[in-house]
């Protein structure tokens, strides 16, 4: 059987291969409550790390010819990446379990060998409470660098810090 | 409720490590904490599917900026792309991206005194075929130096970008090239533990794919995770 071909680094030149409509998974018309997810990707040192490339996936609502699901955002030179994207709802998890409404993220880039795979969960939703994967991480501090947070209009915030204070949880899906 | 098919784990080895110390950029980069266990959802064995129709292919890098030809030694690269299981994966977008002939990539970021080449601009994409094989023609890419540590410079390689059918089959590599003498020095390549794993960064000179009086061809096979349990065919 053949293994996976192993990974490499993005690298700092990535960017050929932009194209900053892909930040916005509504530009193709989906309807449903849009919302800008929003954040910086900081270092070990709290340092903004200014080429990342982010993406994110979300499989509610379900992609369709009006919405990719997918998003693809660059990082400034403050370090932030921003989407402009729809709600997800609850989806369901293994056997009965259901999941509280998240986006998963994957941060690549110049010093990551491989993409590190991270979810964003929304501040003040009850289903946080019971959802499978943040209710596995025993630590209420570290399970919070998977929550955004309300900031402005129909804006959630949630920064990821790749090491070191505050690390946010990467996962091993 | 069932559960979806998940995709195997990735075996020891064969991916490298975050913290790879001798590339100096994961230093403050690679995160400290163990990954944590996920089992997969519907969030990581769907992904995004990429319509030719929406995102056009362009597997004609020598000419796809102003028409005009690039300089540089014209390429074919040509591979599949299959999974874990040997099945290929069909209709999937591959991104490319690279540095121009003389080592220099077409990026405000990269600064390395070697000429831009007008007429190249080192990104293209295609899509495998119901057989996961995909082709392209482009340049050689040059090799250049980044300041990693004294006198370092990249191997020749070509970036890729994969999909496949879900989140957790993304995949972002580099291709290298056959009797390259950088590879041994080069801390990315060497990044990964299993040598063989390793090696398989590394294209091969075909003579089949090559094009007589036109372009050498090489071939770069690209293996995405397998789910863990084949259902059974239809």
């Amino acid at each position: 059987m053949p293994i996976a071909t192993a990974s490499q680094t993005v690298g700092p030149y990535w960017h050929l291969l932009e194209d900053p409509t892909w930040a916005d998974l509504t530009r193709f018309g989906a309807t449903g409550e849009k919302l800008t997810l929003t954040g910086a990707v900081l270092d070990g040192d709290g340092q903004p790390c200014a080429d990342a490339c982010v993406e994110i996936w979300q499989s509610d609502p379900p992609a369709s010819d009006s919405f990719p699901g997918f998003g693809r955002s660059n990082t400034d030179s403050r370090g932030e990446y921003r989407f402009l994207t729809v709600r997800p709802g609850p989806v369901p998890g293994r056997g009965n379990a259901q999941q509280a409404p998240h986006i998963a993220i994957c941060v690549m880039a110049r010093g990551l060998m491989r993409g590190l795979v991270t979810r964003a969960y929304f501040h003040g939703e009850a289903l946080n409470q019971t959802d499978p994967l943040l209710t596995s991480i025993d630590d209420p501090s570290r399970r919070d660098t998977l929550i955004a947070r309300p900031a402005g209009t129909a804006t959630w915030r949630l920064d990821i810090r790749l090491q070191g204070d505050g690390e946010t949880v990467f996962l091993d899906a | 409720m069932s559960n979806p098919v998940p995709f195997r784990p990735y075996t020891q080895g064969t991916q490298p490590d975050y913290d790879t110390p001798a590339y100096l950029s994961t230093r403050k980069r690679h995160p400290n904490q163990a990954l944590h266990a996920l089992p997969q959802t519907v969030t990581e064995t769907t992904g995004p599917s990429f319509s030719p129709l929406r995102f056009p292919p362009s597997e004609d890098l020598t000419a796809n900026t102003t028409g005009k030809p690039a300089l540089g030694e014209r390429i074919i690269v040509a591979g599949t792309v299959m999974d874990e299981n040997g099945r290929p994966v069909p209709n999937t977008m591959v991104e490319i991206w690279q540095a121009n002939a003389t080592g220099r990539y077409d990026h405000p970021a990269d600064q390395h005194d070697a000429p831009l080449d007008p007429n190249f601009r080192g990104v293209g994409r295609v899509f495998t075929d119901a057989e996961g094989r995909y082709r392209f023609l482009t340049i050689r890419p040059g090799a250049y130096p980044w300041p990693n540590h004294r006198n370092a410079w990249r191997p020749n390689h070509i970036h890729f970008s994969l999909f496949g059918p879900a989140f957790a089959t993304r995949l972002v590599t580099q291709m290298y090239f056959p009797g390259d003498p950088l590879l041994a020095y080069d801390p990315i390549f060497n990044g990964t533990a299993d040598e063989h794993a390793r090696n398989r960064l590394v294209a091969r000179f075909d003579l089949e794919i090559t094009e007589a009086d036109y372009a050498l061809g090489y071939r770069f096979d690209v293996v995405l995770r397998g789910r863990v349990a084949t259902p059974m065919e239809e």
